[in-house]
């Protein structure tokens, strides 16, 4: 057992510890964290993906100027009979990959490249304990991954409408809704998707605190949704699927049956949990526990 | 004891072990209030893991440090309470600038630290430069601004693991002035170092650590005194002089050079050993106490500690406190 593991927690250093007057908040440490994503060129390079891949998708289509044959998606059918059809198909094309990778980006180098860089411990030195540093990174990872989610939805919904006009849509159940709540559903959309993809997060932030190397981290955290989606294709392991990550993915599609199908929204959620609150819990006990030695 | 009266450090029974490596092997240490305390041994002495501990960085594997009576690994961030300092090179975003690095370390101080960043580049010089970004600072500037960082905090105990190192003379020099600036001031300073003429210039304490154990903890005056009862002696005939200091009871290591002969000896013996000349009918041109450099100290306690101190280092039993050599164990 390495001297980190074995060592005893600090008590005091919780995200809870009583606040000195004085002393920062937990607030304060993950503005300051977020002013850090904002200064990085690498937290760029995710919202572009984000930005661009709409785009790509949607100028392609134009220069195509006609329906796909034989889509297997009722929304593939419908992009240009409404601009509010791209970005629902852009989240079934994006959820399994791409938007994971983008959160991936930050999630697993959040910790692991202050870790490397040495300035882990130049702000574990300061005013803070270790339960508000981790809790602060944690949720800036997550604010990075829900932006990222919903500039590539609204990415999409604009050069979709721009494109194919603000009309109403077809739902996955048939029926036609207003071009008003078509978007709300969008919206809807993207935050049940933002369920599994906080547990993504939630891995990303454990890899690159137990890994301290954020090349590692990321490829470990998209290697986790890769294994996970590989499961979901071996015969004979279909009785995994409904507690697969990767089958949450798609949960946000009971949104868009009328009536709304809540069940895969309330299973995709203490699933998820599943994945995330360990996942969150171990990274911080590590990130107490740890020697800070790096840099 | 309240935690204003407690010593700025002292550690207890201090050990890290990484896996079959023992890095720090049961070190004591005491830093005073008002010491510019020197901690010194080679490269992977222990110097910057024992410093680790203290800022809470890492977890010991037995033993305690405690800052100002506080134990950073049960007390967290509110132990480094009037602490603050650098282990290794002080590190800092390179994306941000000089001034936003310190407006997020401040910010994570709280209080008012963030009001004295005006003040804190002023004190190390950095002003002009802290609306350049950190990535194309050089070695020396990157050691002020982690000097600036450090005074954020306005700290009582400084702790700074080799500030001096790749710095220019010319840096070397400032970065001297200004933690004598700092001691003037009354801050402790807990300094980490293998330059031996900084620590000489600046320390009135010293702990000298090698192979994970202190191997001297005390006043640097006390250790240079132990160490450094030594003569240079020129005669007319330093041939023959040579032969008698070798009979002559209490003097040791005597050998003749080019500049005549050196030997250690208490004051009673050197006596004996002039009147011996006189007898012998040999002028002495001049008879000079040296008191040995840091430098000599140090490689004897570092280097031939191992079985045992050279002479006149007379070792002592037990742990190092005021004053005392320790025998390696």
């Amino acid at each position: 057992m390495s001297s980190a593991a074995a060592a005893p927690l600090r008590p005091g250093a919780g995200v809870g510890a009583r606040v000195v007057p004085g002393r920062p908040s937990t607030f304060t440490v993950y503005r300051w964290e977020l002013r850090k994503l904002v200064s990085q060129k690498r937290t760029y390079m995710g919202f572009g993906l984000a930005v661009l891949l709409p785009l790509i998708f949607v100028v392609s289509q134009l220069i195509r100027g006609h329906a796909p044959r034989g889509a297997d998606s009722i929304f593939a059918s419908e992009i240009f009979q409404s601009g509010l059809a791209t970005p629902v198909l852009m989240l079934t094309f994006l959820a399994p990959f791409f938007l994971p990778l983008i959160a991936a980006l930050v999630a697993g180098d959040i910790v692991a490249a202050e870790d490397s860089n040495g300035t882990l411990k130049t702000i574990l030195t300061r005013s803070v304990d270790r339960g508000q540093v981790f809790a602060a990174k944690a949720a800036a990872a997550m604010t990075y991954g829900v932006l990222a989610v919903y500039l590539s939805a609204a990415v999409a919904t604009v050069a979709g409408v721009s494109a194919w006009g603000f009309h109403s849509v077809r739902t996955l159940s048939g029926t036609t809704v207003s071009a008003q709540k078509a978007l709300l559903l969008v919206f809807a959309a993207n935050g049940c998707f933002l369920i599994p993809l906080l547990a993504v997060v939630a891995i990303g932030v454990l890899l690159s605190t137990v890994t301290r190397n954020s090349a590692a981290a990321i490829v470990g955290t998209l290697g986790v949704t890769l294994i996970l989606a590989i499961v979901s294709q071996i015969p004979g392991l279909e009785g995994l699927h409904p507690y697969l990550l990767t089958t949450q993915y798609f949960a946000w599609q009971g949104l868009l049956r009328t009536p709304t199908d809540w069940a895969p929204i309330l299973h995709s959620l203490w699933v998820c949990a599943l994945y995330a609150v360990p996942a969150l819990f171990a990274g911080y006990l590590v990130f107490l526990r740890r020697d800070v030695a790096g840099g | 004891m309240s935690h204003d009266e407690a010593p700025p450090v002292r550690a207890r029974g201090l050990v890290k072990r990484y896996d079959d490596v023992l890095a720090v092997d049961h070190i004591d240490l005491n830093v005073r209030a008002g010491d510019v305390y020197g901690f010194l041994g080679p490269n992977g002495a222990g110097k910057t893991t024992t410093l680790r501990m203290a800022l809470g960085l890492i977890t010991p594997t037995e033993g305690v440090v405690e800052l100002f009576g506080r134990d950073p690994l049960r007390e967290g961030a509110r132990a480094l309470d009037g602490v603050a300092g650098f282990v290794e090179a002080p590190r800092f975003y390179p994306y941000l600038t000089g001034r936003k690095n310190l407006e997020l370390l401040a910010a994570l101080d709280g209080g008012g630290a963030a009001e004295r960043i005006d003040e804190v580049l002023e004190i190390v010089e950095l002003a002009p430069r802290a609306i350049h970004r950190v990535g194309g600072y050089s070695h020396g500037m990157r050691q002020r601004l982690g000097i600036a960082a450090a005074l954020l905090r306005r700290p009582r105990l400084l702790i700074l693991d080799e500030p001096a190192t790749g710095l220019d003379p010319a840096g070397m020099r400032d970065m001297r002035t200004l933690i004598r600036r700092l001691a003037g001031d009354g801050i402790t300073v807990l300094l980490s170092s293998h330059q031996l003429p900084e620590v000489q210039e600046l320390c009135d304490r010293v702990a000298i650590v090698d192979s994970g154990r202190v191997v001297y903890e005390g006043a640097l005056a006390e250790l240079r005194r132990q160490g450094g009862a030594g003569y240079r002696l020129r005669t007319s005939d330093d041939r023959r002089a040579l032969e008698l200091a070798a009979e002559q009871h209490g003097i040791d290591g005597a050998h003749a050079d080019e500049h005549g002969l050196s030997f250690q000896a208490d004051e009673h013996d050197v006596g004996g050993l002039s009147l011996a000349l006189g007898r012998a009918d040999i002028a002495i041109l001049s008879l000079t106490p040296e008191l040995a450099t840091l430098e000599d100290l140090f490689f004897r306690l570092t280097e031939d500690h191992r079985p045992a101190p050279a002479p006149p280092l007379s070792p002592s039993d037990g742990r190092a406190g005021a004053g005392e050599i320790v025998q390696a164990r």
